[in-house]
């Protein structure tokens, strides 16, 4: 990846009692995901991106442009084109959404061109349509931020950072922006810094992840390569999952069930209808996969994946993370499973047996332990 | 005007043209000072704040001596003076209006800092990742946000500036037409006897300050429900 490519940020500093040493480098497209426990440093770091915030020994170049360097540059932050969601929506109490919305907006028409983003698509985009004449303080809180969003976006930015952006709604309002959130990453082509401290809003929206804890940044990369890393505290969690991207092959309306195609197999998935090829987001949850030394005869379980376990992990006292690579020859995506020593001693499992994979479908509804 | 006698009337319109201009030059000077008050992390502010608010607590004589010292003919008063020729400030209209600038400073310094105190860093922030520069931040955010705090200071230094006396008398001297306002016209009226006529004058301003106070309560009820 070249400079114009990625995110580069690196940032060195302490904070009172806190000391801060974190940076990576993210592919400028797509959802980067900041994830860590609460006081890990991640509004730190995304604060330092914007500018918000100067911490002398940090670098900040994205997409080629430096926005801070170790020698002393320092783009102010309403210099820098990036865009900030904060936790709290933080509009403008004495502007109508309206003009919360176009505050940031470029004046000048020439402007507009390739790649600008259209205050109707915005209005559409977020269904605000209803609320533009209102006053802010008359809107609910997902109305509040899906206006914050909104108005982020319709400043042309070419990053947008999003500091934890539903920590502060309830858990309905979170199901209800999610999907917005999900439409602006497919639908616009503008890089994302997401800051989160759940999991599920990282296996729903992120491309990429930077874990971070205690000021450190302890792993980055695509998602479902950390997620499948046991050396990473993603891997052993109690509700570890992989996240995988499959394509629709089929979709058989009779039973309600997509057929997706993975990385070295295909799993059928319970789903409304959807057209073939599209892109579909699957996660299995590892407790939900077992694994067979032989293909099992009649069974209720719809999808029995040949795999081979690269690598087991002791977790707590007597269970095991296993690694798997899907397909018969271990070249296919990767997938956990967690499984009791037990289980593991009686069918006499290693590392590089060849097993099969067994998930329920209804085990991957979409939906299934979300936003907890 | 009015069927009141010149001698009541001239001082009423000296009184309001002195608290109007000297409104306007407090908002003009109190909302930088109160902006830099509010926002500045330097450790010896509150030490400016303190000489700010200094008025309130100063016997309004004290205030009038040193003022009368300044503005006179050997003080920097009388050197801005002597540029259109004059000897001193001193007993002067543009002095008074020095004089009211400096005593009703603290009462409209006061809600202003506290109004931009209460808007917070995080308006600010939201402004600059909008690409606001600070100065179309303190405009289109800052100020709009602090507007009740800026009514309430105009409203407080404009009163005050009416109610003024001990400053008023020490530096202004009284001089019927030039620098006798209403609360030295009571005062001069009271001296000679004249009962009814201070009574008229006093009378008016219980009235003008009970509205003050309640149009500002109404006011601030209002502004809090409109954000609410």
């Amino acid at each position: 990846m070249t400079d114009g490519e990625t995110i580069r940020a690196a940032f060195k500093g302490t904070l009172g009692k806190f000391s801060l040493d974190a940076g990576f480098t993210a592919p400028a497209k797509g959802v980067t995901a900041l994830f860590g426990p609460s006081g890990c440093g991640k509004t730190t770091v995304l604060r330092c991106i914007a500018g918000l915030l100067r911490l002398p020994d940090g670098l900040c170049v994205v997409g080629g442009d430096v926005w801070q360097d170790r020698d002393g540059a320092f783009l102010p932050t309403h210099k820098r084109p990036l865009g900030y969601v904060f936790q709290e929506a933080s509009l403008f109490a004495h502007l109508s959404v309206r003009r919360n919305l176009m505050f940031g907006a470029p004046h000048s028409e020439g402007d507009a061109g390739r790649g600008r983003i259209a205050f109707d698509e915005v209005v559409e985009l977020l269904s605000i349509t209803a609320l533009l004449d209102r006053a802010p303080g008359k809107l609910s809180g997902g109305e509040r931020q899906r206006v914050a969003i909104g108005r982020a976006l319709l400043s042309q930015p070419k990053l947008l950072l999003m500091d934890e952006p539903l920590s502060a709604l309830d858990r309905a309002t979170k199901g209800e922006i999610l999907p917005f959130l999900e439409r602006l990453r497919d639908r616009l082509s503008l890089p994302i810094v997401y800051i989160t401290h759940a999991i599920a809003e990282v296996e729903r929206l992120a491309d990429q992840i930077v874990l971070m804890d205690k000021g450190r940044v302890i792993g980055a990369g695509p998602l479902d390569e950390l997620q499948s890393d046991p050396a990473l505290p993603l891997a052993i969690a109690r509700d570890a999952a992989v996240t995988l991207d499959g394509v629709i092959e089929k979709h058989d309306s009779g039973y309600g069930l997509l057929t997706l195609s993975v990385g070295g197999g295909s799993l059928i998935v319970p789903a409304p209808k959807a057209s073939t090829g599209e892109h579909r987001r699957v996660r299995v949850i590892a407790g939900d996969v077992s694994l067979a030394r032989e293909p099992p005869g009649l069974s209720s379980i719809l999808n029995v994946l040949p795999a081979r376990i690269v690598s087991a992990t002791p977790v707590e006292a007597d269970e095991i993370i296993a690694v798997l690579a899907l397909g018969a020859d271990g070249s296919g995506a990767r997938l956990l499973s967690r499984l009791t020593r037990k289980s593991w001693e009686q069918l006499r499992l290693a590392e590089g047996t060849s097993v099969y994979a067994q998930v329920k479908a209804v085990a991957l509804a979409p939906g299934r332990g979300e936003l907890g | 005007m009015l069927g009141l006698p010149s001698d009541i009337w001239v001082p009423i319109q000296l009184t309001i043209e002195l608290a109007a201009i000297t409104t306007l030059s407090l908002l003009v000077v109190a909302t930088p000072l109160a902006w830099w008050l509010a926002r500045s992390r330097a450790a010896w502010k509150e030490g400016v704040a303190a000489i700010v608010s200094l008025p309130i607590v100063l016997p309004p004589t004290v205030l009038g001596f040193y003022l009368l010292i300044l503005l006179g003919p050997d003080g920097p008063g009388g050197a801005i003076a002597s540029l259109w020729g004059a000897r001193t400030l001193a007993f002067t209209f543009t002095g008074l209006v020095i004089g009211s600038i400096v005593s009703s400073m603290p009462f409209v310094v006061q809600p202003i800092r506290n109004a931009f105190a209460a808007i917070g860093d995080r308006p600010l922030e939201v402004a600059a990742t909008l690409r606001a520069s600070p100065r179309r931040a303190f405009w289109t955010v800052a100020l709009p946000l602090a507007s009740p705090g800026l009514l309430t200071g105009a409203v407080l230094g404009f009163a005050h500036t009416v109610g003024e006396f001990g400053v008023v008398l020490m530096i202004g001297g009284n001089i019927p037409g030039r620098t006798r306002v209403m609360s030295t016209a009571i005062f001069d009226f009271v001296e000679t006897m004249r009962w009814r006529d201070a009574n008229m004058l006093a009378g008016g301003m219980v009235v003008f300050a009970f509205a003050v106070i309640l149009s500002m309560i109404l006011l601030e009820k209002r502004f809090a429900r409109a954000r609410a």
